[in-house]
């Protein structure tokens, strides 16, 4: 052990054109996580620098002020956004987590590996490739060419997209249930429902809340599903079936095509409103996975 | 008596619960199944002989020719798919294989938070810094990248998912050959996730191909243009649909529902065939 031993012989093998070869390859790696890095890092940092001095500008004005009705005029207010996309996802998860968890519990409960079962598993999976504008001009002519703008159309085009991923988060947790503990249920003399409602779901419940959160703050960010059923609004709209509303995103696609800067200063505020939102409920959803981790 | 009544109410709700979540669980078939009867049947009329194979669209004159938007979404989607794919090989390989323990977490956080911001906060960077402080414009190009960046963290994590079943005694056995970590990943790790790999990417093709907000920012909302120049202004079909909806009435509207269409038809049959390649080599590499 003792250290600077000189050694007859070195036995460390020679460069040869393999181990550069090696070398050269696991740095062409390291340099593609660097270019992932970059696009990060330079969303971040504009959306930052460039909405953070009109968000925070007078500091709760851009939060709670109407968004001004003439958009080359300077000004604060995102607050309608910001409650038109909280109504929208709100009412979103409301319809997709209990319709989810429900099909999720069937899946891997009763389903098993059985042909329907197998057939709705692919089929939520496909229809997590659905393009989210489809969803929005699915929920156009079903619910908005009946009933109007509102944000519940919103709500409903949300809903099927975030469906099929929480039916594939909420069955991954169900798995992860040891089979003694509905074993222990059943052998008490609880019914199938009772077990999966008092012992299979409260164990499962970090790694489902964690997964919802996800789809939550997938949601949040959506514009396409939106733009077709929620309309155009300015100000404050706190109903979820009635009138126009509108939200972030649909304010920032909006702004960001404007040729005034007052109005492009607006989108930038409104995407660090709506980045801050996403991280936040991201950040919980990880701290519901850390704790599975701890319990497992 | 008194036990047998309470069984069997005990098993009409066990019953009961049954039937809701198994109507629950239908409810992904009969959403799906609504999506393609309703909207065919709205754009049913614009489906005419010319919606594929003419170039001209100009809602004034009723003309609707769908097929430069066709070769807009394709184009971009391949531009995407070049930027995209090796970088996240590069990334999934060097998580699983090459990074020290520590970095892993860091990295794969990193991803999470790429695959969380929205579509819209890309489009944004893309059409106010993107195009307008590196000479790109609103071309092609532009669209494509704003894509690469978004569907990146999608094809590394699933790859990185394949990668990690690679067995651990057929990496062990490439380096007690004497192998390299590269010559290690070539011979043990590539060829046991390649189906794996090919069905990560075609998902990764799927959500560039129905992508948006990003598209209908950066890609510049050019009319009738069939060109392979990557600086020039195009258009895809959802970019078209989100930029002319507003306008539109009636037989215009039909039209751009029957891009939605075709756009579902299109991204259905890729997620299809994308899903079948990864449950197999998945069902491959856990079966034996």
């Amino acid at each position: 052990m003792t250290a600077g031993a000189p050694s007859a012989i070195d036995l460390r093998a020679k460069p040869s054109w393999r181990t550069t070869k090696n070398t050269l390859m696991l740095a062409v790696m390291a340099a593609a996580v660097v270019l992932v890095a970059i696009p990060l890092v330079a969303v971040l940092w504009s959306v930052i620098d460039k909405g953070a001095a009109i968000a925070f500008r007078g500091f709760p004005d851009f939060f709670t002020h109407a968004i001004p009705g003439i958009s080359r005029k300077a000004g604060p207010g995102m607050g309608p956004a910001i409650v038109g996309t909280l109504l929208a996802t709100g009412g979103a998860t409301l319809i997709a987590v209990p319709v989810g968890v429900l099909g999720a519990v069937y899946l891997h409960e009763y389903g098993g590996a059985g042909t329907f079962a197998r057939l709705v598993r692919f089929m939520a999976t496909v229809m997590t490739g659905v393009p989210s504008i489809v969803m929005g001009l699915f929920v156009y002519l079903i619910w908005t060419m009946r009933f109007g703008y509102s944000a519940f159309g919103g709500a409903l085009a949300l809903a099927c997209l975030m469906l099929p991923v929480v039916i594939g988060s909420t069955e991954q947790m169900l798995r992860l249930v040891p089979a003694p503990l509905r074993e222990a249920a059943y052998a008490l003399g609880a019914t199938r429902s009772r077990t999966i409602l008092t012992i299979v779901l409260p164990a499962a419940l970090p790694g489902i809340i964690s997964g919802v959160l996800l789809a939550i703050a997938r949601a949040a960010g959506e514009t396409a599903p939106l733009m077709f059923a929620v309309g155009a609004a300015n100000a404050y709209n706190p109903h979820l079936f009635h009138e126009a509303n509108t939200s972030l995103s649909l304010q920032i696609f909006s702004n960001a095509m404007s040729a005034f800067s007052a109005a492009q200063d607006r989108a930038w505020g409104a995407a660090l409103t709506l980045v801050l939102l996403t991280f936040i409920v991201t950040l919980i959803a990880r701290v519901f996975t850390s704790r599975l981790a701890l319990k497992s | 008596m008194q036990l047998a009544e309470l069984h069997g109410h005990r098993q009409y709700a066990d019953r009961a619960f049954r039937g809701i979540a198994l109507c629950a669980a239908g409810l992904v078939l009969l959403v799906l199944g609504m999506i393609a009867v309703t909207m065919t049947q709205r754009a049913w009329p614009a489906f005419g002989r010319t919606f594929f194979t003419s170039t001209r669209w100009s809602a004034p004159d009723g003309l609707f020719g769908a097929l430069p938007f066709v070769w807009g979404t394709l184009y971009t989607a391949a531009i995407a798919l070049v930027l995209a794919v090796p970088v996240s090989l590069g990334v999934a390989l060097f998580i699983t294989q090459a990074a020290p323990p520590w970095l892993k977490k860091p990295m794969v956080y990193l991803l999470d938070l790429l695959a969380v911001v929205p579509s819209v906060v890309f489009g944004l960077w893309g059409v106010l810094v993107l195009s307008q402080h590196f000479g790109l414009g609103r071309s092609f190009l532009t669209a494509g990248v704003i894509l690469a960046v978004m569907i990146i963290p999608i094809i590394t994590s699933l790859a990185r998912e394949v990668i990690e079943t690679t067995p651990v005694s057929d990496k062990e056995a490439a380096l007690a050959l004497g192998a390299t970590r590269w010559e290690m990943i070539c011979a043990s790790v590539l060829p046991h996730s390649k189906g794996g790999i090919v069905g990560a990417v075609m998902l990764g093709l799927g959500r560039a191909m129905g992508e948006t907000i990003a598209a209908a920012l950066v890609i510049g909302s050019a009319l009738g243009q069939i060109t392979v120049d990557p600086f020039a202004p195009g258009n895809s079909m959802p970019a078209v649909i989100a930029n002319e909806w507003g306008e539109a009435d009636g037989a215009h509207k039909a039209a751009l529902i029957a891009l939605a269409v075709t756009l579902f038809v299109i991204t259905i049959a890729v997620n299809l065939i994308a899903t079948a390649i990864v449950q197999r080599s998945m069902k491959r590499s856990h079966g034996t």
